[in-house]
């Protein structure tokens, strides 16, 4: 299929320079040298095409041959897809390691999807249906958690001649058969998507759902929306990778797409050990029935890494199309940019901002815009969200990677070090962080538990906000300065700051929060706060109201008491009653 | 493997430019990219160089030993054909090697057949084994809050002046497999060494051969010295020598590493010097923007795979120019490893030794090593309290340097009670003190029951019960 269309002129880590520019076209997949690495045209230039390799280019020589392929850098996409972890263009890892053993070997060249397994088949359309992109012509139960819906590749249409009985085929062999303007065609499970080129959908549609992370912090202060953006800042150790995996563990997608972009090897291990043994408690079914994982850590080469985004968001867009709630987590798009400037700066092209190329903002741009919430070409309601860790240098916001990935998101979980450092996780700064989405899906949280999730946590934000403006005074004079009112203040704040804001992720209980747990326990804390302000104002002192063994209890719930025994929470406003009724009575 | 070793390459005579440590070689014919090379001076000495930059006419070659005294016309290079490949032996264990890996003092080189690209390979994600065991250090602040686990990379930020020489000295010592609270730690799993020296002073690499011999493990320590006055961009062959020999004694004879590296700040320095001759464009403080990627190729050679019951385990020691976290290579070092021990001046100066300021300090690992089974099943705990209840002292610190000590509620100055035992019994301790996991856990329960129960939120009522009240009681 491939052949020579020029050699090798020049050769810099992953940059290589080729004569023979005609014969290639820009974005082709090309394989380089005697053992056919994997690269791609990234520039064309009179005779002289530039490439990047996606392997190590070590012993490579001038004079080696190029290879044309045709095709632009492409993934599989098919059944075989969940429960996988393939390198950022797409290798299953998997079976490299049976291939090379435990290090990673070069010029590899393996399918990522598995060509012998059979899956069963049961079709939807019938011969005669007229049908146009995205139309679902049968469905595989690709994993227990997942019904895989084979659709008619989006560019397509015509009318079905034939669509296979009910059975078992593989992703190779034909579903149907397609009668179009030019001829027929066979349709297969496996179809091939160019990753650099968003695939398409009928229309975009309003973000009105939240995505249900479990988080607290996240739901209930700076919601997500289903298809929308967020982006996780945060200096090392902040907790990025935590919240990440969190979130992929604990959100109401349906599907989850985990992109290792430039980070640590462990980490992915971390998550291919533990997510076949957690239960998703929606499906009941284990995690990784859900899950696509794509590995390309930091010591994989660089230009992978920078492929690999594009690769995950290109199978999230897959599942959208299906019509299902994609989740796709991208750790670190910071180590993307990195490798966007790495590689711009071996092509010696004129940096911008620390180093970075004058199109960081463009293709960041590109990027998040492929997050959405749209009716597909089959008029299904689907979305892909997308979080982004951002990893910025010395934990400063004002680098060039956050300040342009802000103008692309609306959801900005900013982590904090100082908050980090006194081990408060998740580390979210709650003045700082923001998201776009509040007024969106109000009205989902008010059907949703029936009570005004939206006026609940505003009231608690304006206690946190000026919790934070006491604080400033209090450093300055002492506590002891401020009347007993703002003293409560200072005391409730704290409560939802060790009660509620503060989530430990490796507690089995704390770890995930329903929504119902969450409003509750909201509800719970204010409850206290407006029943001891009350009890101030006649003359209380706040140091009775810190001793109540109710603080502790309201400190302590999130860790106690399951989402499914929320009627415990009945028992705390019942002692918060019975110990607020007791001062009352003393302060008449 | 061995055979780009063996393959004769060509030879060019002259040079068309010398710049630093690098030179540029017109007219040989195919050379490989990554290829070493052998570069003779007029004399005839020998050293070793990279190709780091090859096209059809010229290639671009960093020279490992410098420039000094190579001509344009007088210097012959000589290409080998393949990357740098070093031969690897149990038997380099007891012996001395300069940076490039070559035996110092005229020892010979390692009979072997085995032969490893420096370089390395990446590790496949799905080969890993999660490390879950601990290793005890017998270091109360490392063991109880920042619990090393075998196959971690856990760096070591230090500065000018301050022991963290001593202290890995001490880890490097005292490290054994841990073992529950209360059982014996195993003593067949002895550690194997491998100590990596990147231009630091000869006492510093004196310091720890002679710590290694008189713990008597020197004949498990392998030892790589490229020191201050060794030449600056043989650093960058050092750590990855180093590497493969570990991965060498972890992945095929199954043994137990640790590795000791100082300083990668050094290291990073020699990488600095190399990019800016070569005119790249830099990111932040002239560091090349590849640094992340490539101390991530040293870094990342660390762990447990499947098919060994070896690890690695690797401890980085860097000095933080100026005491400053932000610079790039603690930023970038934080940014790869699994967390990060912090020294800290002040403590050093309050003659607190080790000198580990906690808050800053973190290990990733230590979550899925400890606990039932690992160390203690309050463990967790407990580590979360005294880390929340000492966050707590840093506020009632400054809050008191504000209104005064005597201004503050009684709870306050509790804490601020606490956090001096804290610092003087928990963190502090003798540089031959070896406590044991037991001992560590049990000092903090004494510590943190100096606070009444209600400051603890952390710990659970159940754990309140088992050791807080009657720890509280003898207070
Ligand atoms: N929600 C949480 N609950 C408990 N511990 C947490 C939580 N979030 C973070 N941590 C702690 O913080 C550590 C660092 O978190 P994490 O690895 O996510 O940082 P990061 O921001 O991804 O850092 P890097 O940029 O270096 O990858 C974790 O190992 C864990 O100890
Ligand atoms: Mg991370």
């Amino acid at each position: 299929m491939s052949q020579q269309v020029g050699t090798v002129t020049w050769i810099n880590g992953p940059v290589v320079r080729a004569h023979g520019s005609r014969r290639v076209s820009m974005l082709e997949l090309v394989e380089v040298g005697e053992e056919h690495l994997v690269g791609e045209v990234i520039g064309l230039e009179s005779d002289v095409s530039t490439i990047q390799v996606y392997e190590e280019t070590s012993g490579m020589h001038p004079g080696a041959p190029v290879f044309g392929t045709g095709m632009s850098l492409s993934v599989e996409l098919g059944p075989g897809l969940l429960r996988g972890i393939f390198d950022g263009v797409q290798r299953p890892l998997p079976a490299m390691e049976r291939h090379s053993g435990s290090f990673i070997g070069r010029g590899m060249h393996m399918s990522p999807l598995p060509r012998t397994d059979k899956w069963d088949f049961t079709p939807v359309l019938k011969a005669g249906d007229k049908v146009s992109g995205g139309a679902i012509v049968g469905t595989v139960a690709e994993t227990p958690a997942l019904e895989h819906r084979v659709m008619i590749p989006p560019d397509d249409r015509g009318t079905l001649t034939w669509v296979a009985p009910a059975g078992q085929y593989t992703i190779v062999e034909p579903i149907a058969r397609l009668r179009t303007a030019t001829g027929e065609q066979d349709v297969a499970m496996l179809q091939r998507w160019p990753v650099r080129r968003p695939r398409p959908y009928r229309a975009r549609a309003g973000q009105n759902m939240p995505l249900i992370t479990g988080q607290r912090v996240l739901d209930t202060f700076f919601p997500l929306a289903k298809g929308g953006s967020a982006a996780i800042p945060g200096g090392f150790g902040a907790g990025k990778t935590v919240m990440q995996h969190s979130i992929a563990k604990w959100s109401d997608a349906q599907v989850v797409v985990y992109i290792g972009c430039g980070e640590r090897g462990n980490e992915m291990t971390e998550v291919l050990q533990e997510f076949p043994h957690l239960v998703d408690p929606r499906s009941g079914r284990p995690l990784m029935e859900r899950t696509v994982l794509i590995a390309n850590t930091s010591n994989m080469p660089v230009a992978a890494r920078e492929a690999s985004i594009y690769t995950g968001i290109t199978m999230a867009e897959y599942y959208r199309d299906m019509g299902y709630h994609v989740a796709l987590m991208a750790d670190s798009t910071s180590r993307w940019a990195e490798a966007l400037r790495e590689i711009s700066g071996r092509l010696e092209e004129m940096p911008a901002e620390e180093g970075y190329p004058a199109y960081l903002a463009a293709r960041l741009a590109e990027f998040y815009e492929r997050a959405g919430f749209v009716e597909t070409l089959n008029g299904q309601p689907g979305s892909v969200s997308v979080i982004g860790a951002v990893s910025p240098p010395g934990g400063d916001f004002s680098e060039p990677v956050t300040q342009h990935t802000k103008r692309f998101i609306r959801c900005f979980w900013a982590l904090d070090k100082a908050l980090a450092s006194a081990r408060h996780f998740p580390s979210v700064n709650w003045l700082d962080s923001y998201s776009e989405y509040l007024e969106d899906v109000a009205d989902w949280w008010r059907k949703q538990v029936g009570q005004d999730w939206y006026a609940m946590r505003s009231v608690a934000m304006e206690l946190l906000t000026e919790e934070s403006r006491l604080a400033q005074i209090v450093k300055l004079v002492g506590p002891d300065a401020l009347p007993d009112e703002q003293r409560l203040i200072l005391e409730t704040a704290r409560i939802l700051r060790e009660g509620f804001l503060q989530q430990s992720a490796m507690d089995d209980i704390d770890a995930y929060s329903t929504i119902q747990k969450q409003i509750r326990m909201l509800g719970l804390i204010l409850h206290f706060h407006t029943r001891a302000q009350h009890i101030i104002k006649r003359g209380a002192l706040i140091t009775v109201i810190h001793e109540l063994s109710v603080v502790n209890d309201l400190i302590r719930m999130k860790a106690l008491i399951a989402n499914d025994q929320l009627d415990k929470m009945d028992e705390i406003r019942r002692r918060i009653d019975e110990q607020m009724d007791q001062l009352e009575s003393e302060y008449r | 493997m061995s055979e780009a070793l063996v393959l004769g390459g060509q030879e060019v005579i002259g040079v068309s430019r010398v710049e630093g440590p690098i030179i540029v070689v017109e007219g040989a014919g195919s050379v490989g990219y990554d290829e070493m090379v052998e570069v003779l001076d007029s004399q005839g000495r020998l050293r070793m160089g990279r190709v780091l930059e090859v096209g059809e006419n010229m290639s671009v070659v960093e020279v490992f030993s410098g420039t000094t005294g190579l001509s344009i016309d007088g210097t012959r290079v000589r290409f080998l054909g393949g990357p740098m490949h070093l031969p690897v032996a149990e038997e380099m264990l007891g012996s001395v090697f300069d940076g490039m890996g070559r035996p110092l003092d005229g020892g010979p080189q390692p009979l072997t057949e085995h032969y490893a690209d420096i370089n390395g390979q990446p590790i496949n994600p799905t080969a890993r084994v999660y490390p879950r065991d601990y290793i005890q250090t017998g270091i109360s602040a490392i063991d109880g809050m920042n619990t090393l686990v075998m196959g971690q990379k856990l760096p070591i930020f230090s500065g000018a002046g301050i022991p963290h020489d001593q202290l890995a000295a001490q880890i490097v010592r005292q490290a054994t497999l841990g073992a529950p609270a209360g059982e014996q730690p195993s003593e067949t799993a002895q550690f194997a060494i491998v100590f990596a020296a990147m231009g630091v002073k000869h006492d510093v690499a004196d310091f720890f051969r002679n710590s290694f011999a008189e713990s008597g493990a020197l004949t498990r320590v392998a030892m790589f010295l490229n020191l201050a006055d060794d030449p600056p961009v043989e650093r960058l062959v050092t750590p990855r020598a180093a590497l493969t020999l570990a991965e060498y004694l972890a992945f095929q004879r199954e043994m137990h590493v640790l590795v000791v590296f100082t300083d990668m700040t050094n290291y990073c320095e020699a990488l600095r010097q190399i990019s800016n001759i070569r005119g790249e464009v830099p990111s932040r403080k002239g560091y090349p923007g590849y640094l992340y990627s490539d101390l991530a190729s040293l870094y990342e050679r660390t762990g447990r795979i499947r098919t060994s019951n070896g690890s690695i385990t690797q401890i980085p020691i860097l000095t933080m120019p100026n005491d400053d976290i932000t610079h790039p290579v603690p930023d970038l070092t934080g940014y790869i490893t699994e967390g990060q021990i912090v020294l800290g001046r002040q403590m050093t100066q309050q003659g607190i030794y080790p000198p580990i300021t906690v808050l800053p300090s973190l290990s990733r690992l230590m979550k899925d090593g400890i606990g039932k089974g690992h160390t203690r099943a309050d463990h967790s705990h407990l580590a979360a309290q005294l880390y929340a209840s000492y966050a707590h002292v840093q506020d009632v610190r400054s809050l008191a340097s504000v209104i005064g000590e005597e201004e503050l509620s009684t709870v306050d100055q509790q804490y601020l009670q606490f956090g001096r035992v804290f610092e003087q019994q928990y963190i502090h301790q003798g540089p031959t003190e070896n406590r044991s996991i037991e001992v560590t856990l049990d000092i903090g329960w004494r510590l943190i029951s100096m606070l009444p129960q209600d400051e603890l939120t952390r710990v659970s009522p159940d754990e309140i019960k088992q050791y807080y009240e009657a720890a509280h009681a003898a207070h």
